[in-house]
C-alpha cells in the first residue's frame, strides 16, 4: 500500500438523500493528499457535515464511496475508524465528567492499553494547555477550553487522518488562532491529513492547503486559495473621500479603472482592468482635486471565488462578528 | 474481543464515575420507588388486613417486592434516558466513532445500569430493614429475589435502549417509561392476585411481570417458589428485548448516530 | 375594568391555545390520573373490605384522586409555562405593553381553571359511566365543581409563583417529586382513620392535601357534611391565597427589576 493511500481520502460520487428531502450530498469527487489540510468551505446547510458523516463511517452513503486512509468507508468502518480522529460540531462532552475522565473514556475506547493512557492522556492535555483545568468538570468549560479537550480527544489514537467539523464555529478570534496553530502543527510536525469543514473563509485562507468550495450539495470549485484568487483575477480599490459629498465625484473618478463594485456607505470601489494600479488612480483623484481619506487596495478574497462561482455572497453567520459600526 | 470489553468498561465507568460524583444523578430512580414504599407500605397497610389476604410476612415486605423490581425496572429505564440525551447532544458519536464493534456500546451502557441497579437495590433493602421488614427466606431465596430484580433491570434497559438507539431524542422519555409504568401497575401491586377484582383480575393474569412480582414475593416469604416459571419469563423477557436492543442499534448506526 | 376583562380574555385565551397545541402538554394531565384511578379502583378494590370502610364502592372513594391530582400536574405546567415566559423574554415584552399587571397572572389562572374545570368535567364522566353513585345529587356535583375550581386556582397560584419567583422551567419541573409527597403522603388512598401506621396517619393529619380529598369526597359518599366541606374550601382558598399573593408579589419584584 503506497503512504498516499495510507493517510489520504479519495472520494467517488458520494452521495447522500434524507427521507422526503433534497440531496444533502450530490455526487462530490475529491481527493486529499497525506499529510494536507483540506478546507471544506461553505455555507450553512451545503452538505459539509453530511459529508464528514458518511466519510466517518458515522452516516451510510446512499451512493458512491470514499477511500479514508486505505480503507473503504462503506465496507472497512471499523478499520477506517481505527485510522481517523474527528471532532464534530458541538463538541459533544458529557458537562458532568471533567477532562481527565473523557480522556480516561476516550483512551479506553480507542484501545490504548492500561498501563500508557494515563501517560497519553496527561500529554495531550498538556498539549492543548488543559492540564490545570483537567480535574475540573467539562461544564465549566469556556468554548474554547471545550473545542481544545474535543481536539485532544481525538488524538488519542494518533489518527492518520484527522476531521474537524466546524472546529472554530462560535470562537472569540484569540481562541480561534490558538486552534489554527494546534492544528497547523498537526499537519506539520506530524504528518497528519485534515479535513476540515468551516463556514469562515479567513480559516480557510489562513489554514488550508487546498480549499473545496460547497454549496447545494456538489464541489463548484477546487485549488489552492492562491489559485482560486487568481482565477478571479483583479484586485479591487476602494476610496472613502474626506468630504462625504463628494462621494459621487469620488465614484465617477474611479469609474475610469474599472466597474464599480459593492461599497460600504460614503465610500466607492471599483474592480480594477487589468494592468491599472494603485498610483494612477491616486494620481486621477489628485488632479480631480479630491481629497480622499481613506484608499484601499483589496486582493480578491475567497468569498469574491464563491461570489463568482455561485452568484451569492457566503454570509457569515449571524452569531459571528458584530457588524462593524 | 479485547477492544469491546475496553468499550464496556470504558461506558460503564463513565456512567458510574458520573454517578459517583454527582450523587444527586442517582436521586429520580431513587426517590420514586423510596416513595413508594413510604405510600404504599405505610400508609396503605389496612390493606393486609383484608380477609382473605393472607401474606405470612407482613404487608411491608409484600410491597418491597414490588417497589425493588419497579425500581430495578425504573433504573433501566433511566439508562434509556441517558443514551437518548447521549444521542441528542452528540456523545454517542464519539462512542461510535472509537468502537469497533457498536455493541460494545450496549453491553457497557448495561453494565452501567446494573451498578447503578445495585446500588438503589442495596440502599432500598437498608430502608426497608430499617423500617423493621419481616423477611422469611433464606439466603438462596434472598439471592434468587437479586437475580430476579437485576434480570428486570436489564430487561427494562434493553427496552428503553432500543426505543432510545430508533428515536435518538429525550423526546422517547414518555414512550420509554409509560409502558414500564403500565406493565408494572397491571399486576397484583397491592394485593395478590387472587383478591384482584374486575378487569384488572384479567389483564394481570396474562401480564408477563406477574409471576415476577408473584414469585419475588414468595422467594421473601419463604413460600412455594416456582424456579422455572419465574426465571423462564424472566430469562424470555430479557432474551427478547436485548434482540430488540440489538436491532435498535443497527438502527442507529443506519440513521448516523 | 372593561380593558383589564380584554387583557385577561387575551391572556386566558393564549394560555388554552397553548395547552391545545401541544397534545403532550394536555393529554398525560387528564389521561394518566384516569389510568392511575382505574388502576387503583380494580386493584385495591379489596380495601373496600377493611372493616370501616366507608363505602363499598373505591370508585367512589377515589374518584377525587385525579381530580387533585390533574390539578397538581396542571400546576407544574403553569408554572413552567410561566417561567419559559420569564427565560424567554415574553414576559419583559408583555411587561413593556400597556397590559395591566393583573390580567397577566388573571388570564393564566383563568385558563388553568378553565382547563381544570374540563378535565373534573371528564373525570366526572367517566365515572358516572362506570357507576359511580354521588351523595348529595345535583347540587352537589355543581359545589364539587366550584371547590375543584378553587383547588386548582390553589395549584396555578403555587405553579406560578414558583415559576415567576426562579425563572427556570427545570426548577418548577425540580418540584415535581415533592407533589407526589403532598399527594400521596394524605388520605388520597384511604380514610385517615384506617390508617395503621400512626406517623403516617400523623403526617396525613397536618398536611393540607388530605382536607383537599376529603371534602370533595364528603359530597360523593356522605352527602353534606359542613365540616368537611368547610376545611376543604378553607384549605383550598388559604393556598389559592397564599399562592395568587405570592405570584403578585413575584411578578411585581420580577417586572420592575428588568
Amino acid at each position: 500500500m503506497s503512504l498516499a493511500a495510507s493517510a489520504g481520502i479519495e472520494v467517488e460520487g458520494l452521495v447522500r438523500e434524507f427521507k422526503n428531502g433534497p440531496r444533502a450530498v450530490d455526487g462530490i469527487h475529491l481527493r486529499v493528499a497525506p499529510g494536507e489540510i483540506y478546507g471544506f468551505l461553505g455555507p450553512n446547510g451545503a452538505g459539509k457535515s453530511t459529508t464528514v458523516l458518511m466519510l466517518t463511517t458515522l452516516l451510510p452513503p446512499t451512493d458512491g464511496t470514499a477511500r479514508v486512509a486505505g480503507h473503504d468507508i462503506r465496507r472497512e468502518g471499523a478499520a477506517v475508524r481505527a485510522a481517523i480522529g474527528a471532532a464534530l460540531q458541538e463538541a459533544a462532552l458529557d458537562p458532568l465528567l471533567t477532562g481527565q475522565d473523557h480522556m480516561r473514556l476516550q483512551t479506553t475506547l480507542q484501545g490504548i492499553p492500561k498501563g500508557e493512557r494515563r501517560a497519553r492522556g496527561d500529554e495531550l492535555l498538556e498539549r492543548v494547555g488543559l492540564m490545570d483545568a483537567a480535574d475540573r468538570k467539562v461544564g465549566g468549560y469556556s468554548g474554547g477550553m471545550k473545542r481544545r479537550l474535543d481536539l485532544a480527544l481525538a488524538l488519542v489514537h494518533r489518527p492518520r487522518v484527522l476531521f474537524l467539523d466546524e472546529p472554530t464555529t462560535g470562537l472569540d478570534p484569540s481562541s480561534r488562532a490558538d486552534l489554527w496553530d494546534e492544528v497547523a502543527r498537526l499537519a506539520r510536525e506530524d504528518g497528519t491529513t485534515v479535513f476540515l469543514t468551516t463556514q469562515y473563509l479567513e480559516e480557510a485562507d489562513v489554514l488550508a492547503d487546498r480549499v473545496g468550495i460547497i454549496d447545494k450539495g456538489g464541489i463548484v470549485a477546487e485549488g489552492t486559495p492562491e489559485a482560486l484568487k487568481a482565477e478571479i483575477g483583479r484586485p479591487s480599490v476602494e476610496a472613502t473621500p474626506a468630504d462625504r459629498a463628494d462621494r459621487d465625484a469620488v465614484a465617477g473618478v474611479l469609474s475610469r479603472f474599472g466597474s464599480a463594485v459593492p461599497a460600504p456607505p460614503g465610500a466607492a470601489a471599483v474592480r480594477l482592468e487589468s494592468g491599472e494600479n494603485l498610483a494612477e488612480v491616486v494620481r486621477a483623484l489628485d488632479a480631480a482635486d479630491l481629497a480622499v481619506a481613506d484608499l484601499q487596495l483589496h486582493q480578491p478574497s475567497l468569498d469574491d471565488v464563491f461570489l463568482a462561482k455561485t452568484g451569492r455572497k457566503l454570509d457569515p453567520p449571524a452569531s459571528e462578528e458584530p457588524a462593524a459600526v | 474481543m479485547r477492544r469491546f470489553l475496553d468499550v464496556a468498561y470504558g461506558i460503564a465507568y463513565r456512567s458510574t464515575k458520573k454517578v459517583a460524583t454527582n450523587p444527586q444523578l442517582l436521586l429520580p430512580s431513587l426517590i420514586f420507588p423510596l416513595f413508594f414504599f413510604v405510600a404504599f407500605a405505610g400508609g396503605l397497610s389496612s390493606v393486609g388486613d383484608v380477609p382473605g389476604f393472607d401474606f405470612p410476612s407482613g404487608y411491608t415486605a409484600f410491597q418491597f417486592v414490588f417497589v425493588l423490581l419497579q425500581a430495578s425496572a425504573f433504573g433501566g429505564v433511566f439508562t434509556g434516558f441517558g443514551i437518548a440525551s447521549d444521542f441528542e447532544n452528540g456523545f454517542s458519536r464519539r462512542l461510535m466513532l472509537a468502537a469497533p464493534n457498536r455493541l460494545g456500546i450496549l453491553a457497557g451502557y448495561t453494565l452501567g445500569a446494573t451498578i447503578r441497579a445495585a446500588v438503589v437495590g442495596v440502599l432500598l433493602f437498608v430502608v426497608a430493614l430499617a423500617s423493621g421488614m419481616q423477611i422469611d427466606g433464606n439466603g438462596v431465596d434472598l439471592f434468587g429475589l437479586v437475580v430476579l430484580a437485576l434480570l428486570v433491570n436489564f430487561t427494562a434497559a434493553m427496552w428503553s435502549a432500543g426505543v432510545a438507539m430508533r428515536i435518538r431524542s429525550i423526546q422517547a422519555g414518555p414512550a420509554m417509561q409509560l409502558p414500564v409504568f403500565l406493565i408494572l401497575f397491571l399486576a397484583p401491586v397491592y394485593v395478590p392476585l387472587d383478591l384482584l377484582a374486575g378487569w384488572i383480575e384479567a389483564v394481570a393474569h396474562l401480564n408477563p411481570i406477574t409471576p415476577l412480582i408473584e414469585g419475588g414475593r414468595d422467594l421473601i416469604s419463604g413460600g412455594d417458589f416456582q424456579p422455572l416459571l419465574v426465571f423462564g419469563v424472566a430469562i424470555g423477557l430479557g432474551a427478547l428485548f436485548l434482540a430488540w436492543a440489538v436491532r435498535g442499534v443497527a438502527s442507529a448506526e443506519r440513521a448516523g448516530g | 375594568m372593561n380593558e383589564l376583562a380584554l387583557q385577561t380574555y387575551e391572556m386566558a385565551r393564549r394560555s388554552v391555545v397553548k395547552v391545545l397545541r401541544q397534545p403532550a402538554l394536555v393529554i398525560p394531565p387528564i389521561l394518566f390520573p384516569l389510568i392511575m384511578m382505574g388502576i387503583n379502583v380494580s386493584g385495591l378494590d379489596a380495601a373496600t373490605e377493611i372493616p370501616g370502610f366507608p363505602t363499598d364502592s373505591y370508585l367512589d372513594f377515589a374518584i377525587a384522586f385525579p381530580m387533585i391530582q390533574g390539578a397538581l400536574f396542571a400546576s407544574i405546567n403553569a408554572g413552567s409555562s410561566v417561567a419559559r415566559d420569564v427565560e424567554t423574554g415574553f414576559l419583559n415584552r408583555l411587561a413593556l405593553t400597556p397590559m395591566q399587571r393583573a390580567a397577566m397572572l388573571l388570564g393564566l389562572f383563568t385558563g388553568e381553571m378553565l382547563i381544570a374545570f374540563v378535565s373534573t368535567l371528564i373525570y366526572l364522566a367517566v365515572g358516572f359511566a362506570a357507576g359511580l353513585h354521588f351523595a348529595s345529587g345535583f347540587a352537589g356535583v355543581l359545589v364539587l365543581l366550584a371547590l375543584s375550581l378553587l383547588i386548582a386556582l390553589a395549584f396555578a397560584g403555587l405553579g406560578a409563583f414558583i415559576g415567576l419567583r426562579t425563572g427556570s422551567p427545570e426548577a418548577v419541573q425540580g418540584v415535581f417529586p415533592l407533589l407526589f409527597v403532598f399527594l400521596f403522603l394524605s388520605s388520597g388512598s384511604l380514610p385517615r382513620d384506617l390508617i395503621e401506621h400512626d406517623w403516617f396517619r400523623i403526617v396525613a393529619t397536618w398536611n393540607p392535601v388530605s382536607y383537599l380529598f376529603e371534602g370533595l369526597r364528603s359530597l360523593i359518599i356522605f352527602g353534606w357534611q359542613a365540616r368537611e366541606l368547610a376545611l376543604g374550601f378553607g384549605f383550598a382558598a388559604a393556598i389559592a391565597v397564599l399562592g395568587v399573593f405570592g405570584a403578585t408579589t413575584a411578578l411585581r419584584t420580577r417586572v420592575a427589576v428588568r
